[in-house]
């Protein structure tokens, strides 16, 4: 088992940062001229990237598989982005945002990393401002701030429920800046499909253009990976259909080593499912729970009256309802993280509590925050003796100012009215903080390969708190990557440009055209889809909330089964050379085959229970913390990363031991 | 539900393209329109026929993707919408509905119903930022005072997710509520003041560069458009074009 140097700085904890961008080799303005980056995806933490390189005076290639760079799933992060600013004197800090980013993770981050991320976030907001981001304010004129799950302050910045939609603009508009100056080449309409290795480095990419069909070679002197996570290996989540692993995968199977394949998050507020040919799940922000109170009826006979349509859950009284996380937590109540809150809601449901047909989904309910509010702003207007009526009316203008494109949003697909009856609501996968393995640099195990975003594993540990990703994506994009890339670069200044013609781009190139003509050839009788469906099933069920050693077992048997009968009866119509969407999916759902049996041995190899990852036969037998996950520092207090040798069950295991200097090990109590 | 589809389908950006018709069967009205789309082809595919291409991805209205043109409306009939969120119990049973891609001569159609929109990005590189640099020292988030008012109308300016609607929906194919959201969301801050002048000069001449129309005040580009962008921003764009063009840069 080999030893991974994260390559952390020396020094206190809060010195590490400045220290290294002190000490770190700088590239000449007229040299940066010289060197050309390749950038893999436009979301936070790619647009952020490309934008501030090509600032620099790198010659920048940003590619990215939809229409427009604009269009990246960051795109949909709804409810705000954290930042250590205090602005609400509550006695937050960067030390309270690392304390809590490192808690919330479950102790499974890496301290120095997670400290740099709190350390820039305060930049981030100044940065934003100064592109136009209109963010939220107040009647004063200053930025406001709500609160999110598993803190006690508040610090997440938002512009109402599309936060990610202005901060990506804001990336994009960067972006523009740069391609009107012809600093970035943008490639849309392209995925990338392979690396290209040159003694060792990585130096360039193989990528398909989607309209012609063609494979195109890409040289550059650094690969930066900002491809987004992997959560659709589970077929339904709240990704967007084209989110995908294949940058990341084609990373790995050229040496990059891929961390905690298995630590994904289950969102606690999801619409529930509603029938078979569903394409996707939709997320309804967290910072919902700010207002919303969550819960079930106490009895399974009214359980059964609403089902049955008999009863409104209107109708059942304080009495019957049984608010379970308030109840469970009484000092997080609502507030509790995102793995803790839907463990919660699944384990109510598998007690038979789920109030909608498929028994999977539990009540959010906004009548007493509409109440409340309602109470406030009648007092504010002069309204003493205001109706109950009244009250409600005003409430509601109060949440729908709030959370508006929310409830829209609700109403257009549930086609029930949230104001006036408590939404449903389930988990459903949301993010992945498994990823690429990097350095504190953001470097791969391949020199000059980059990973960015979601698309790397270090910050979040094994669960992340809401509205982190979008910090975490803007961090690494705008002010990490953009320093530490030069210290690798500055040994580039003579390089001169990389020629595509040499052997290491034609067979690169052959790879992947022999891949995508076998997938159209194949001739078979079954759609992509349905095999992805498969997947997805096999690892919602086995490999999804909650995991046992039998049932993971029986998912690798059963996930190679399917990607077996994947490469014998897939069918693909239309051919290579065209846009052909069937083909895209392909190569993606291939990849997905193979990364969800190295995530389904991670789980099993992890026999604790940490952050989303919950093991069965990992919890707490007695005492007050009964039936929560049960962590087992002494032995899994690592990152596993796992190297390619051919074959996803041959996969070898490396240990980074993580540890802790500047928090204590604790057991994650939210009661 | 029971429906006939009418679709565009065009194998190229050369190929002439022409209407097919499909019937559908056992659609549910919980359906999205893009899942109704999703089981005509896979029903598509069990025949051994090629697919219907369509832009989509986040399916949740804020992507800006997907871009039919449904019965004659982009979007379809439901408002305030995206085609991923509208929902097929807008439909009746036994309904034939016409699916088209949204036509402009600034957006070319690639294949069936995926039309080219880069056009719009070409109008954002020319103008649609404000120029600073990543640097992590600009000043302090809040050491200018906004306006709640101002802020929040930035923001309804700025919640346009760039689909094309508006021009799809548009007599004479103008862009001039895409532009002028852009517009707009700088010239209500005071971060994007500064070069506000020579923001929407430039943005303007690159619309029409890119061969979409003029606006005659018909509205309808507001009535379509999903995120429901006012036509005060057309108004607040002509009148901040206006006064650049008079003072110059």
């Amino acid at each position: 088992m080999s030893v991974l140097d994260a390559k952390i700085p020396e020094g206190p904890i809060k010195d590490k940062w400045t220290n290294h961008k002190n000490k770190i080799n700088l590239v000449n303005p007229a040299n940066k001229r010289l060197i050309d980056v390749i950038v893999v995806g436009t979301g936070l933490a790619g647009g952020s990237a490309a934008a501030s390189l090509a600032e620099m005076g790198y010659n920048v290639k940003a590619f990215c598989f939809q229409d427009s760079p604009r269009r990246a799933h960051s795109i949909a992060a709804q409810g705000g982005i954290n930042a250590a600013k205090n602005y609400q004197n509550d006695g937050d800090s960067i030390y309270r945002l690392f304390y809590d980013t490192v808690k919330g993770g479950d102790y499974r981050s890496r301290e120095a990393n997670v400290y740099r991320l709190a350390e820039v976030s305060a930049n981030i907001i100044d940065q934003c401002v100064a592109q136009g981001v209109p963010f939220a304010r107040e009647y004063g004129g200053l930025l406001d701030n709500r609160s999110f799950g598993g803190v006690l302050v508040s610090r997440t910045f938002y512009a109402k429920g599309q936060t990610g939609q202005q901060l990506l603009l804001g990336a994009y508009s960067a972006m523009n800046r740069q391609i009107g100056k012809g600093k970035i080449k943008m490639y849309s309409r392209h995925e990338m499909l392979e690396l290209v290795k040159v003694d060792g480095k990585a130096r360039g990419i193989i990528a398909r253009n989607l309209i012609t069909g063609e494979l195109e070679r890409h040289s550059a002197h650094a690969v930066v990976i900002a491809s987004g996570g992997y959560g659709n290996v589970f077929y339904l989540s709240t990704n967007a259909m084209g989110s995908n692993v294949t940058a990341a995968w084609r990373v790995h199977k050229k040496g990059a080593y891929f961390a905690n394949p298995c630590y994904t998050q289950i969102h606690p507020t999801c619409i529930p499912r509603s029938g078979d040919y569903q394409s996707k799940l939709t997320l309804m922000s967290e910072s919902l729970r700010n207002d919303g109170r969550i819960w079930v009826p106490k009895n399974l006979e009214d359980v059964k009256a609403i089902r049955e349509g008999r009863k409104k859950p209107t109708e059942l009284s304080e009495d019957e309802r049984d608010y379970y996380l308030e109840r469970r937590y009484p000092a997080f109540g609502n507030l509790v993280p995102r793995d803790v809150a839907s463990r919660a809601a699944k384990e109510r449901c598998d007690a038979g509590f789920g109030v909608n047909g498929t028994g999977e989904a539990v009540y959010l309910d906004f009548a007493s925050a509409i109440m409340r509010y309602g109470k406030e702003k009648a007092t504010v207007d002069g309204e003493y003796d205001a109706s109950e009526e009244r009250i409600r009316e005003l409430g509601e203008k109060v949440v729908e100012a709030k959370y508006g494109n929310l409830f829209q949003m609700y109403y257009k697909i549930a086609d029930e009215n949230p104001y006036k009856t408590p939404m449903m609501i389930y988990p459903a996968v949301h993010y992945t903080m498994g990823g690429v393995w990097v350095d504190y640099n953001l470097m791969t195990t391949i020199p000059g390969c980059y990973a960015a975003g979601e698309a790397n594993f270090s910050d979040h540990g094994a669960n992340r708190l809401g509205a982190s990703a979008l910090m975490q994506g803007l961090a690494d994009g705008y002010f990490v990557l953009p320093y530490t890339i030069g210290d690798y670069l500055s040994n580039d200044i003579r390089t001169g440009e990389i020629p595509t013609n040499i052997p290491e781009f034609e067979e690169a190139e052959k790879s992947v055209k022999d891949r995508l003509e076998a997938l159209v050839n194949n001739k078979g009788t079954k759609s992509v889809d349905h095999f992805h469906k498969r997947l997805g099933k096999v690892m919602w069920n086995k490999v999804g909330m909650s995991r046992n050693e039998t049932g993971l077992k029986e998912a690798i048997a059963e996930i190679q089964q399917i990607r077996e009968e994947f490469y014998k009866d897939v069918f693909i119509p239309g051919s290579m050379n065209e846009l052909n969407p069937e083909l895209e999916k392909a190569t993606r759902v291939a990849d997905f085959l193979e990364l969800g049996e190295l995530f389904a041995y991670d789980a099993l190899q992890r026999t604790e229970s940490c952050g989303g990852h919950f093991r069965e036969e990992s919890a707490e037998e007695d005492g007050p913390q009964k039936g929560e996950a049960k962590r087992d520092d002494e032995n899994f207090a690592y990152v596993s990363a796992w190297e390619w040798t051919g074959d996803p069950g041959k996969a070898i295991l490396h240990k980074e031991e993580l540890t802790f200097n500047d928090i204590e090990l604790k057991q994650r109590s939210y009661k | 539900m029971k429906l006939t589809l009418k679709i565009w389908r065009q194998k190229d950006s050369n190929d002439k393209g022409g209407l097919k018709t499909y019937p559908l069967d056992n659609v549910s009205e919980h359906m999205s329109f893009l899942e109704m789309m999703d089981v005509l082809n896979e029903q598509l595919i069990s025949q051994g026929e090629e697919p219907v291409a369509f832009d989509h991805d986040c399916r949740e209205g804020i992507c800006g993707s997907c871009s039919m043109h449904i019965n004659g409306e982009p979007h379809g009939p439901d408002r305030g919408v995206t085609t991923c969120q509208l929902h097929m119990r807008k439909f009746k049973d036994g309904e034939t509905i016409y699916i088209e891609p949204f036509r402009a001569k600034g957006f070319p159609v690639v294949k069936d119903l995926v039309v080219d929109r880069s056009a719009f990005d070409r109008i954002q590189h020319a103008g649609g930022f404000v120029s600073i640099n990543t640097s992590g020292n600009t000043q302090d988030a809040n050491a200018i005072p906004i306006p709640k008012a101002d802020a929040d109308k930035a923001f309804d300016a700025a919640t346009c997710i760039g689909c094309g609607a508006c021009v799809a929906a548009c007599k004479n194919a103008s862009a001039m509520l895409f532009v002028s959201a852009k517009v707009s969301q700088f010239a209500l801050l005071p971060q994007g003041k500064v070069e506000a002048k020579r923001r929407v000069l430039h943005m303007v001449e690159q619309m029409d560069k890119e061969g979409f129309g003029n606006c005659t005040n018909t509205g309808a580009c507001a009535v379509e458009c999903p995120k429901e962008i006012s036509l005060e921003n057309i108004a607040r764009m002509n009148r901040e074009f206006l006064k650049a063009s008079v003072s110059g840069e």
